[in-house]
């Protein structure tokens, strides 16, 4: 079929042996030439097929090998072995995983504090009038477009146990700091406040477009009634909202549970306490690159799947009772 | 703005308070960045020092240079922008083409294929990091720009965010290029692209960003310390260089610099980017 079929309207269709499948007359797209037949020819698979093989080879595809290579143990020459449901029932007695679970949720919940005081931040920096306000605005979103492993170094040198500048301020106020990224307990939480520092600026972008909304009657209309600053923030601010609340939640929980770069980074990959510091994709790139035990590894795979799948359906499910859409 | 014309609400907004507060807490967000530039500054004996030395006196700028010699560092960095710039043109070409069809065209399976592209917006990386890392070795691209590129220059996030822009296209521009005798590729190139930089320089900036700071899938595919990405690169250093605390910090300040300036510069740019592909 040459290219120059369809290029002209008027002219006699593009070939096609499409059977006729719902009539023209309401058609409003298209800006191809057109059949008759409400479809546009050979143009949209131009369009659009580059893109459709490259997601189905390289996303579809491997979602659906993934899904198998679960039932599969990894032989040492990389054949693969159906074993059922083993992996799972591995993954679910393995303590490491479910210790690596927990981190995750530590982390995400460290993360997600974070968003109130995005959201005090976004306030702050968008007042009308307020002076240096890009300036500032560059300040708070530093962090989030930084590269991770970069700035992951920053803050090994700042909680170093040795010579940090972190126990060097804790020790002005008596206190024997630890070694943040080397003992259990310490270390997850201690990658969480730089995961929570790191996308603070994320939510202060989106909160900030949202402030920028509201419509200043309202806050008019507050002041004449007598509102305070804080009754303002409360009553209308945060209700009105609440919609890029409850998105930026969505992503912050999506991305906690991909916790990887940050602890990879701090924690470097001989530390002591590494076991029992993992993430669930920590443990995943472990056993599928590392120990190449990929049948178990497609197994963690899944697992961050549907835990993801469930939280995020758990939001969703209870957006009804704080989100505000006008 | 002269402080005359502002209300007396705005006035509020620049009390000493309001800027103490921000100031505060602006200086808290960028302290690791200033910290970074000073240990890149200071000597090993320095950085180890309790107290801490505030400021190193003599400067070492030796230690940037050493980046360059104790570090595949240019190699690092080229990895970085070739494999940033596949991406963003690919992503670019393909999610809006492939985004506009789906907007503006008619064709068979067109809701089930965009329903399937979709569905990867809701799938972790892991669930197709194996497979993917097989494909590429199979390619035998292992350790080259192309195959940590490849995978990448295709974006659900891409297509669903240009086909959202093209819907919100008026349709009155194609009507008439159309009875010109334009055809469906010169109508894309010459009349909508062109309307679609709002969302183009988003998704530039987005993959950029992505693509520059990515650390997961570049570690799979490279193995040799050259043929990494800059991300992938600093995350795994190891020998010697690890307590030379000094060149460590210098080559983060580098790997981070281009990006960091950039946006810094296009600052309203990104934000609106950013803020605009959360609105879609």
């Amino acid at each position: 079929m040459s290219l120059r079929t369809g290029s002209t309207r008027g002219e006699s269709p593009a070939p096609t042996d499409r059977p006729v499948r719902r009539s023209d007359a309401k058609r409003r797209m298209a800006p191809g030439k057109s059949n008759a037949k409400g479809f546009d020819g050979y143009w949209p698979w131009l369009f659009v097929l580059p893109t459709l093989f490259g997601v189905l080879g390289f996303y579809i595809w491997p979602i659906i090998q993934t899904g198998y290579l679960s039932f599969t143990e990894t032989g040492p020459f990389s054949g693969e072995e159906f074993v059922g449901i083993e992996n799972y029932q591995t993954m679910l007695a393995d303590g490491n995983v479910g210790q690596a679970l927990v981190n995750t949720l530590v982390y995400t919940v460290i993360v997600l504090a974070g968003i109130p005081i995005a959201l005090l931040m976004a306030n702050l920096v968008n007042q009308p009038g307020l002076r240096f306000a890009s300036f500032y605005r560059v300040l708070f979103f530093m962090p989030y477009i930084a590269m991770p492993t970069a700035v992951a170094l920053v803050w090994r040198m700042i909680y170093n146990g040795d010579f940090g500048i972190l126990n060097w301020m804790l020790s002005l106020g008596g206190i024997d700091g630890p070694y943040w990224t080397s003992t259990p307990g310490f270390a997850i939480v201690s990658v969480g406040v730089v995961g929570m520092w790191a996308s603070l600026g994320f939510g202060i972008i989106i909160l900030g477009a949202a402030l920028k909304n509201i419509s200043p009657d309202y806050y008019e209309a507050a002041q004449l009634d007598g509102a305070t600053k804080w009754k303002q923030f409360t009553s209308i601010t945060v209700p009105l909202v609440t919609p890029s609340l409850f998105f930026v939640t969505i992503i912050s929980v999506i991305n906690g549970f991909q916790l990887f770069d940050l602890l990879y980074a701090i924690m470097g990959q001989y530390n002591p306490a590494l076991v029992q510091s993992q993430s669930l994709v920590y443990i995943f790139y472990n056993q599928a690159f590392i120990q190449n035990d990929r049948g178990y590894a497609a197994a963690i795979g899944m697992l961050i799947l549907v835990v993801i799948g469930i939280v995020t359906f758990f939001q969703f499910r209870m957006q009804k009772k704080w989100v505000n859409y006008v | 703005m002269s402080k005359e014309s502002l209300s007396p609400a705005q006035q509020g907004a620049n009390s000493v308070r309001t800027h103490l507060v921000i100031g505060i807490i602006g200086f808290i967000m960028v302290f690791p960045f200033i910290w970074q530039l000073i240990i890149s500054l200071s000597t090993n004996d320095q950085v180890m020092s309790v107290p801490p030395t505030f400021w190193p006196g003599d400067l070492q700028w030796g230690n940037f240079v050493d980046v360059f010699t104790k570090l595949p560092f240019f190699d690092q960095f080229g990895v970085s922008v070739g494999i940033t710039v596949i991406r963003v043109i690919g992503q670019v070409v393909l999610c809006s083409m492939a985004g506009y069809a789906f907007a503006r065209m008619r064709f068979r399976g067109r809701g089930i294929f965009l329903g399937v592209i979709l569905s990867i917006l809701m799938v972790p990386s892991q669930v197709y990091l194996i497979p993917q890392f097989q494909i590429i070795q199979n390619l035998g691209l292992l350790n080259t720009i192309i195959g940590i590129a490849l995978p990448g220059i295709f974006s659900a996030f891409g297509v669903f965010l240009m086909r959202q822009i093209f819907l919100g296209l008026p349709l009155e521009l194609e009507e008439a290029a159309r009875l010109d005798g334009a055809n469906p590729f010169q109508i894309f190139f010459k009349i909508m692209l062109p309307l679609a930089t709002p969302g183009i320089s988003a998704l530039v900036i987005i993959t950029t960003l992505w693509s520059w700071n990515d650390l997961l899938w570049p570690l799979v595919v490279t193995t040799y310390a050259e043929k990494m990405p800059l991300s992938a690169g600093l995350a795994t250093l190891t020998g010697s260089i690890t307590t030379d605390y000094p060149v460590m910090m210098a080559a983060s300040v580098l790997a981070m610099a281009p990006v960091l300036i950039l946006f810094i510069v296009l600052q309203r740019r990104v934000v609106e980017g950013l803020a605009f592909s959360g609105s879609k």
